[in-house]
C-alpha cells in the first residue's frame, strides 16, 4: 500500500468510524399513553423519561447516554408482546424492560429470560418473581402485591393498638375481579386466619363502573375496615359510591394502584379523608426542582400538562427511572465504567441493588422511596410501604416511618409459589451461593 | 325486606343510567337502520368536550350547548363523508362503518383534550336523602333520582318528536327502506344529519351525568357495554322499550349480585345480563317493545 492509498485511507477512517462516538444505553419504552390507562401510562413513562433524560443532561453515567424508543401498547398484551418483540434488538440490544402492565409482563416473562433482557415490575406483577433463584430476569422492586397486603394489615392493626386488636373484626376487600385483583388473596386469607379477623370478599367487574350492589352489601355488614384493590374507573367510582350508600371514606384504604390524583379528583369531595397505600412518599424533593429547573425550564419535559409534575404517577416513573440508572451504574461497577452494559450485566447489576438513604439523599430523593437493597434470592428489595390521606388538595404522607408486614411469613409464601412454578416450568432454581 | 328494596330501588336507579346510553342507540336504529357501535364513542367525546371547555375558563351553560353544537358538527360530518357514499349498502357495512368510528372519535378526544382522567361537579349533590334514610334507613343518591328525572323528560320528548311531528315520521319511513323514503322526496341526508344530531345531545347528557358520577375518563366509553343488554330487552326500535329494558337489567343485575353472586364467587353482574338478555332473544326476538318483522314468502 503506497503512502497516498494509507494518507487516503486513515482520513477516510477519521470522517467515518474513526470520530468519537458516544455510547448509548437503549432502553425499550413500552408504554401507553392513550386507551383507558392512559393517565397512568403517560405519568408513569413521563416520569422515568424525565430522569433519564436529567441523567444525560448530567453527562450520562459515567459518560453513557441514555437513549430510548417508545411503542405504544394501549395497555394491551398482545400488543405489548408486540412492542417487546419489535424494540427488543434495536440500537445494540435492549438492556432492560418496564412494560407496567401485569398482563404485558405474564405475555414476555419466559421471553426475557430467553433473551437474556431483565424486566422490572414495579409493584405489580407476579409476588413470587421475588424470588431470584426461579425468576433471575424479573424484579418486582421495591413491594410486591403480597408485602403491601402485609403492610395494610400491619397499618389496620397499628391503628387498632396492635395486630390481635384486629381480632374479631372484619374486612371487606373489594376488588377488581382480575388476575390483580385476586393476587393478595393468599395473604389476606392467611392474616384472617392467623389473627381472626372476618375477611369479606366483594368481586367488581371489569371496568368497575357501577358499584351499587357491592356497597349495598358493604353497608349490609358494616366492615370496620374496607380494601380498595381497584384500578382506572373503579377509584372513583368506588369512593362516590361510598359517599352514596354512606360508608365513611376515612375506614377505606387503597391499593397504591388506587392512590393517584386521577383517582381522587374526579370523585371531588366523596374522596376526602381516603386514605392508600403507596411506596413513593408525596411531598417535594431536591430531585423535583432539579427536574423542574433543567429538564422543563429547558424545555425537555416529558408531560404535556404541567400541572402533573410531581403527580403520584410522575414520581412513581421518576422512582423506577431512579431504580434503572443505578442497577446500570451498578452493573459498570462490575464490567466497566463508561461501557455500554448488556442485558445480562444489567440484571446482574438489578441483583445487586444498594440504593440506601445515603445514596438517595445524594440523588435528592431521600425519604421519596425506600431503600433498596436486592440480592440474587430477593429481587424486591424492600417490602416497605408508607400510608398516604387525600385531604381534598393534594396526597400526605400519615406514616413518618416505612410500614413493613409480616416479612418471614411473606418469604414462605413466595418461595412455595415460585417453588410450585419451577417445577411446572420444569426449572431448576440457581444456587445463590454460587453467584457472584 | 328493607334490604332488597334498597337493592331493587338501587337496581332501577342504575338502570335508568343505563338507559341514558341506550336511547342513543334506538335513534340511530330506529331512524336508519344502523346499530351505531361508535354511542359509546360518542358519549366520552361528548362528555370530554364540554368538560375541556369548561376547564379552559367557560361556564358550564356556555361549555354545554357549544358541546352540543360540536355534536351538530360531527353529525355532519359523518353524514357527507362516512354514510352519503353509502346510500343503500347492507346493514351490516354500515355497521362496520360505525366500528371504524368508535376507533376515530376516541382517538379525536383524546387527541384534542388529552388523556387526564378529569373531574366534573353538575352542581348536583351525589349524597343520600336524608330523609329516607333516617326513615326508612334506605339510601337513595339525589343524583340518581336526578337522574331518573332527566331520563323520563328525554324519553317523553322523544317519544312525542317521533310519533307527533313531521320530521320524525319522515324518521321512520327512512329506517324502513331508503329508496323508497327518497323517491316520496324525503330528503336522506338531511335526516341522517338530524338523527345524528339528536343522538349526539343524547350522548352528551348521559355523558355528563355518567362523567358527574365516576370522572369524565376513557372509561366512560364502556358504558356502552351496560346499553347492549337492555336494547336487547327492550328492542333495538323502541324509545320507551330503552327505558323499560333499562329497569328491568338494572333490578336484575343488582339482585342476581347481590342475592345470587355469594353462590358462585361474586362478581356476576358484568354478564348476568347479557345472560338474561340472550334468554330473553329465545323467547321474543325483537324485545319487549321492538317491531315484530313479518316477512311474506
Amino acid at each position: 500500500m503506497n503512502i497516498a492509498k494509507k494518507i487516503l485511507l486513515t482520513l477516510a477512517l477519521m470522517a467515518s468510524g474513526g470520530a468519537v462516538v458516544a455510547a448509548e444505553q437503549y432502553i425499550p419504552a413500552i408504554d401507553y399513553r392513550v386507551g383507558p390507562y392512559a393517565a397512568g401510562g403517560s405519568g408513569f413513562f413521563g416520569g422515568a423519561i424525565d430522569y433519564m433524560t436529567l441523567v444525560n443532561i448530567n453527562g450520562g453515567i459515567n459518560g453513557v447516554k441514555l437513549i430510548w424508543e417508545e411503542c405504544e401498547t394501549e395497555y394491551n398484551a398482545s400488543r405489548g408482546v408486540e412492542c417487546y418483540e419489535r424494540l427488543k434488538s434495536k440500537n445494540g440490544g435492549a438492556s432492560m424492560v418496564e412494560p407496567l402492565s401485569t398482563g404485558i409482563a405474564y405475555g414476555i416473562l419466559d421471553r426475557v429470560a430467553q433473551d437474556k433482557i431483565p424486566m422490572t415490575t414495579l409493584g405489580y406483577g407476579r409476588s413470587d418473581a421475588a424470588d431470584g433463584r426461579v425468576f433471575p430476569y424479573v424484579f418486582p422492586l421495591i413491594t410486591s402485591y403480597w408485602n403491601q397486603a402485609a403492610g395494610m394489615i400491619k397499618y389496620l392493626g397499628d391503628k387498632e393498638g396492635g395486630l390481635d386488636k384486629l381480632k374479631g373484626k372484619k374486612i371487606a376487600f373489594l376488588y377488581h375481579d382480575s388476575a390483580f385483583g385476586k393476587e393478595p388473596f393468599p395473604v389476606l386469607e392467611a392474616y384472617a386466619k392467623q389473627v381472626g379477623f372476618e375477611l369479606l370478599k366483594l368481586a367488581v367487574p371489569h371496568p368497575g363502573n357501577e358499584q351499587q350492589s357491592q356497597w349495598l352489601q358493604i353497608r349490609q355488614a358494616k366492615p370496620d375496615y374496607v380494601i380498595l384493590w381497584g384500578w382506572g374507573v373503579m377509584n372513583p367510582t368506588a369512593l362516590k359510591t361510598a359517599q352514596r350508600n354512606g360508608y365513611p371514606r376515612e375506614k377505606i384504604l387503597g391499593v397504591w394502584w388506587s392512590g393517584s390524583e386521577e383517582d381522587v379528583v374526579p370523585a371531588g369531595d366523596a374522596a376526602k379523608g381516603y386514605t392508600s397505600m403507596t411506596f413513593n412518599t408525596p411531598g417535594n424533593y431536591p430531585l423535583l426542582d432539579e427536574l423542574k429547573k433543567k429538564v422543563y425550564a429547558a424545555g425537555k419535559g416529558n408531560l404535556e400538562d404541567k400541572s402533573r409534575i410531581g403527580s403520584t404517577y410522575h414520581m412513581r416513573g421518576v422512582t423506577a427511572g431512579i431504580l434503572w440508572v443505578e442497577a446500570i451504574r451498578k452493573a459498570q461497577e462490575k464490567f466497566g465504567k463508561g461501557k455500554v452494559m448488556t442485558g445480562e450485566q444489567v440484571r446482574w447489576g438489578f441483583e445487586n441493588l444498594n440504593v440506601d438513604e445515603a445514596k438517595l439523599k445524594a440523588l435528592g430523593a431521600l425519604g421519596m422511596l425506600p431503600p433498596v437493597k436486592t440480592t440474587c434470592l430477593d429481587h424486591e428489595g424492600s417490602g416497605a410501604v408508607k400510608v398516604q390521606r387525600w385531604d381534598g388538595a393534594a396526597w400526605k404522607s400519615i406514616t413518618p416511618n416505612w410500614v413493613v408486614g409480616d416479612r418471614a411469613m411473606i418469604r414462605k409464601m413466595m418461595e412455595e409459589s415460585a417453588g410450585k412454578y419451577a417445577v411446572e416450568k420444569k426449572i431448576t432454581p440457581r444456587d445463590c451461593s454460587k453467584e457472584g | 325486606m328493607q334490604f332488597f328494596l334498597e337493592v331493587l330501588l338501587g337496581g332501577l336507579l342504575s338502570g335508568i343510567m343505563y338507559s341514558l346510553v341506550a336511547l342513543g342507540f334506538v335513534l340511530i336504529y330506529k331512524a336508519s337502520g344502523v346499530f351505531n357501535f361508535a354511542q359509546g364513542a360518542m358519549v366520552f367525546f361528548a362528555a370530554l368536550t364540554a368538560v375541556g371547555l369548561h376547564d379552559m375558563g367557560l361556564s358550564l351553560w356556555l361549555a354545554v350547548p357549544l358541546t352540543m353544537a360540536i355534536m351538530i358538527v360531527l353529525a355532519v360530518a359523518i353524514e357527507k363523508i362516512v354514510l352519503r357514499p353509502l346510500v343503500n349498502q347492507a346493514e351490516i357495512t354500515l355497521f362496520m362503518v360505525t366500528i371504524g368510528l368508535t376507533f376515530f372519535i376516541e382517538g379525536l378526544a383524546q387527541a384534542i383534550w388529552g388523556a387526564s382522567v378529569r373531574k366534573l361537579e353538575l352542581g348536583i349533590e351525589d349524597v343520600p336523602l336524608e330523609f329516607l334514610l333516617d326513615n326508612a334507613g334506605i339510601a337513595i343518591s339525589q343524583f340518581d333520582l336526578v337522574a331518573a328525572g332527566i331520563a323520563f323528560v328525554l324519553v317523553a320528548a322523544l317519544a312525542i318528536f317521533f310519533s307527533k311531528t313531521k320530521v320524525g315520521r319522515a324518521l321512520r319511513a327512512v329506517a324502513d327502506d331508503h329508496q323508497a323514503a327518497l323517491s316520496i322526496g324525503i330528503p336522506l341526508q338531511q335526516i341522517w344529519v338530524i338523527v345524528w344530531g339528536v343522538a349526539g345531545f343524547v350522548a352528551l347528557v348521559a355523558g355528563l351525568l355518567w362523567g358527574a358520577r365516576n370522572g369524565v375518563q376513557f372509561a366512560l366509553t364502556f358504558v356502552a357495554l351496560k346499553a347492549l343488554p337492555v336494547l336487547i330487552l327492550g328492542g333495538f326500535t323502541s324509545v320507551p322499550g330503552a327505558i323499560v329494558g333499562g329497569l328491568i337489567i338494572g333490578a336484575s343485575e343488582k339482585l342476581a349480585e347481590v342475592f345470587l353472586g355469594p353462590y358462585v364467587g361474586g362478581g356476576i353482574e358484568g354478564w348476568f345480563p347479557y345472560v338474561l338478555a340472550l334468554l330473553f332473544l329465545l323467547v321474543r326476538p325483537e324485545g319487549l317493545f321492538g317491531e315484530k318483522i313479518i316477512r311474506r314468502i
